[in-house]
């Protein structure tokens, strides 16, 4: 186990009713890390991350972020702590501007006063100023045709744009964790290594931020993650580099059946 | 490089328009004759087809998005011309401020429905909070009666925070059958509840302010006695001003953002930090004090509330005021207002219908024109936003 780990899990367990989604779940990632987490279908990987953000409640285990002990928080402190994430269903504000949709994930920096909103409008105008700016260069960052759709409905844009809205819409609260679920669904292969070279390149650019993505395809996990962790049936399976984990028989196994 | 617009639209388009529905309110009013008043609607019809049309309807639209303030301030002044111009008929007068009291006490639904999703089947108890609240003050205290109507608000909002905790609780249907049963109960306790009057209900003083009593007539001069209605006209025109620069704030400021996370996907909105919860109160609560500072002013200028006045059915009309007008739309809401309130007082031949025609009409919309007749727009921040 790392010490120094930013986000460390321990004997995660969640279930419904009957159920056991994820069972006695261990996990650690360091700082800056990229980790790609697979498995076949309702292995537990997304019920992992709606744990970790708060929207399900561990039947039992721990998890720490960033030197705190993070279980069973609301999802508002979890994002207040530092993580945020994308959805593996656009979920996207499609009838708000892309504007709109950025500041929603700017939410810790809106002021949200009662009197504030209402009666210092030119105060709002000055701060707003400020915010349009900032996204406007995140935008940017991501694709330089991406700051002209700043107004638009979320709606209008392409698939691709509005996963990067939705990238963006994660990572405009500077969070240090990110967690990615299944940004390539729905979108063709060429669309999804545009993404991945987006998400490549904002590494680059905040190598401090970590990651945690879910993928099935596997030539995206190959190019991008540091290192893997493959789940089945809500529990953990395999751990290592990418070459390692498809070289194990149970992952093999896992998703292609046992051999006769 | 900045938000804010280049090229500043031309205003007059808009104050023409303006002068239009004004002369076009006026006319209404005023018309008589059955076939006067159904050619004046099927009138309105056709020129809001060629308006939405044409390029014409998108010209008013920039420019009120442009320069909305000296725009508001000749929409004021037109609304005050056309009041003064029935100043002598208590009717018109009435309607007028029906219709002005409706807008306030929608824009509240408006909040709560449009902004956070937060269904009411309850306004028009909301409405009558505010009315009792009115009678009994007003009857029985030397309260100012400009803060007996605030206080008609205030407590609609706090009988309100009754419901917080179930509504919380409960989402889409479950937490409107909660505002349904509340209207029902309203209802019900108002009619066995001897000391409000029970079923006959209360009389209502009418309003007093820095001496001047809303009740009596205005003379001027020796011959010429202006309805008294006139000062509830001006009052609640006043009212409604306020109403809406609050909304209209409200939406264009993270207030309204907030608002509009919560009710599009509570989940993400909660993954991003939103504490919906307290979205969700501060909708609701708003949106029931307007209601009852509306009806507050409505119960002194018709002098009596009665629990027959509160039903159900009349929060079924507010809600399909707010459908029928765009939900999350001020504007449209108050044309819809206008048209449920005053449609069917002028066309007597649709005056025992109107309930049917009007649900028939709702279906229409929500089958062919599901957001309403005017449909919300982007929010616009600011003056000119959007024109990157």
């Amino acid at each position: 186990m790392n010490e120094a780990a930013l986000l460390r899990c321990e004997g995660l367990s969640v279930r419904f009713g009957g159920l056991t989604a994820l069972n006695g779940f261990d996990l650690w990632l360091r700082e800056g890390e990229i980790l790609g987490l697979i498995g076949p279908n309702g292995s537990g990987k997304t019920t992992f991350f709606n744990t970790l953000t708060g929207l399900y409640r561990p039947a039992s285990g721990r998890a720490w972020f960033a030197g705190a002990e993070i279980t069973g928080l609301r999802p508002q402190a979890i994002y207040d702590a530092g993580i945020a994430r994308t959805f593996q269903r656009s979920r996207l504000c499609l009838p708000l501007s892309v504007f709109d949709n950025l500041m929603i994930g700017n939410h810790r920096r809106l002021s949200l006063g009662l009197w504030f909103n209402l009666f210092r409008r030119t105060r709002f105008a000055g701060e707003l100023q400020r915010h349009v700016e900032r996204a406007r260069a995140l935008l940017a960052a991501f694709h330089p045709k991406l700051p002209e759709r700043l107004f638009d409905p979320a709606g209008a844009l392409g698939m691709i744009d509005r996963r990067r809205v939705e990238v963006c819409r994660a990572l405009i609260s500077e969070p240090r964790l990110l967690l990615l679920d299944e940004p390539s669904a729905g979108m063709t292969h060429d669309e999804t290594r545009e993404l991945m070279d987006d998400i490549l390149a904002t590494r680059e650019r905040l190598p401090g931020l970590s990651i945690i993505l879910i993928e099935h395809e596997m030539g995206v996990i190959e190019r991008v993650s540091d290192r893997c962790v493959v789940l089945n049936f809500g529990e953990k399976i395999c751990e290592g580099p990418f070459a390692t984990v498809v070289a194990d028989r149970q992952v093999q196994e896992a998703y292609l059946g046992v051999a006769a | 490089m900045n938000a804010r617009v280049t090229q500043r639209p031309a205003l007059w388009p808009a104050f023409v328009a303006t002068a239009a529905v004004a002369s076009f309110a006026y006319l209404f009013l005023r018309a008589e004759a059955q076939w006067e008043v159904a050619a004046l609607a099927a009138g309105a019809v056709v020129a809001l087809l060629v308006l939405g049309r044409t390029r014409l309807g998108a010209v008013v639209g920039s420019a009120w998005g442009a320069r909305p303030t000296p725009l508001a301030w000749g929409a004021l002044l037109a609304a005050l011309v056309v009041v003064a111009l029935f100043a002598e008929d208590h009717f018109a007068l009435l309607m007028i401020a029906t219709v002005l009291l409706y807008g306030v006490a929608c824009l509240g639904l408006t909040i709560q429905f449009g902004y956070a999703g937060v269904v009411n089947f309850s306004g028009a108890a909301f409405f009558g909070v505010g009315g009792y609240t009115a009678a009994v003050l007003a009857t029985h205290t030397a309260l100012p009666h400009l803060l007996v109507v605030a206080v008609g608000g205030v407590l609609a909002g706090a009988i309100g925070s009754l419901l917080v905790l179930p509504l919380l609780r409960t989402r889409g249907h479950y937490a409107a059958l909660i505002t349904v049963a509340f209207a029902i109960l309203f209802k019900t306790f108002l009619e066995v509840n001897d000391t409000l009057g029970g079923p006959q209900g209360l009389k209502v003083p009418g309003m007093r302010m820095l001496g001047w009593s809303f009740n009596d007539n205005i003379l001027v001069g020796e011959d010429v006695e202006l309805s008294f209605y006139l000062s509830y006209a001006v009052f609640s025109l006043l009212l409604l001003a306020g109403a809406l620069v609050l909304v209209r704030r409200l939406e264009r400021s993270w207030l309204g953002l907030s608002l509009d996370a919560v009710r599009i996907d509570e989940t993400a909105a909660s993954v991003f930090g939103f504490e919906v919860a307290r979205w969700k109160i501060l909708a609701f609560t708003l949106g029931n004090v307007l209601a009852g500072v509306a009806g507050a002013v409505y119960a002194m200028m018709t002098g009596f509330v009665a629990p027959a006045s509160f039903t159900i059915a009349e929060s079924l009309i507010l809600v399909s005021i707010v459908i029928l007008g765009g939900v999350g739309n001020p504007v449209g809401v108050l044309a819809a207002t206008a048209l449920v309130v005053v449609l069917p007082e002028k066309l007597q031949v649709i005056q025992e219908y109107r309930f049917l025609l009007f649900s028939g009409f709702v279906i229409l919309v929500l089958l062919f024109r599901p957001e309403g007749l005017l449909p919300r727009k982007l929010r616009q921040y600011l003056p000119g936003w959007g024109r990157a």
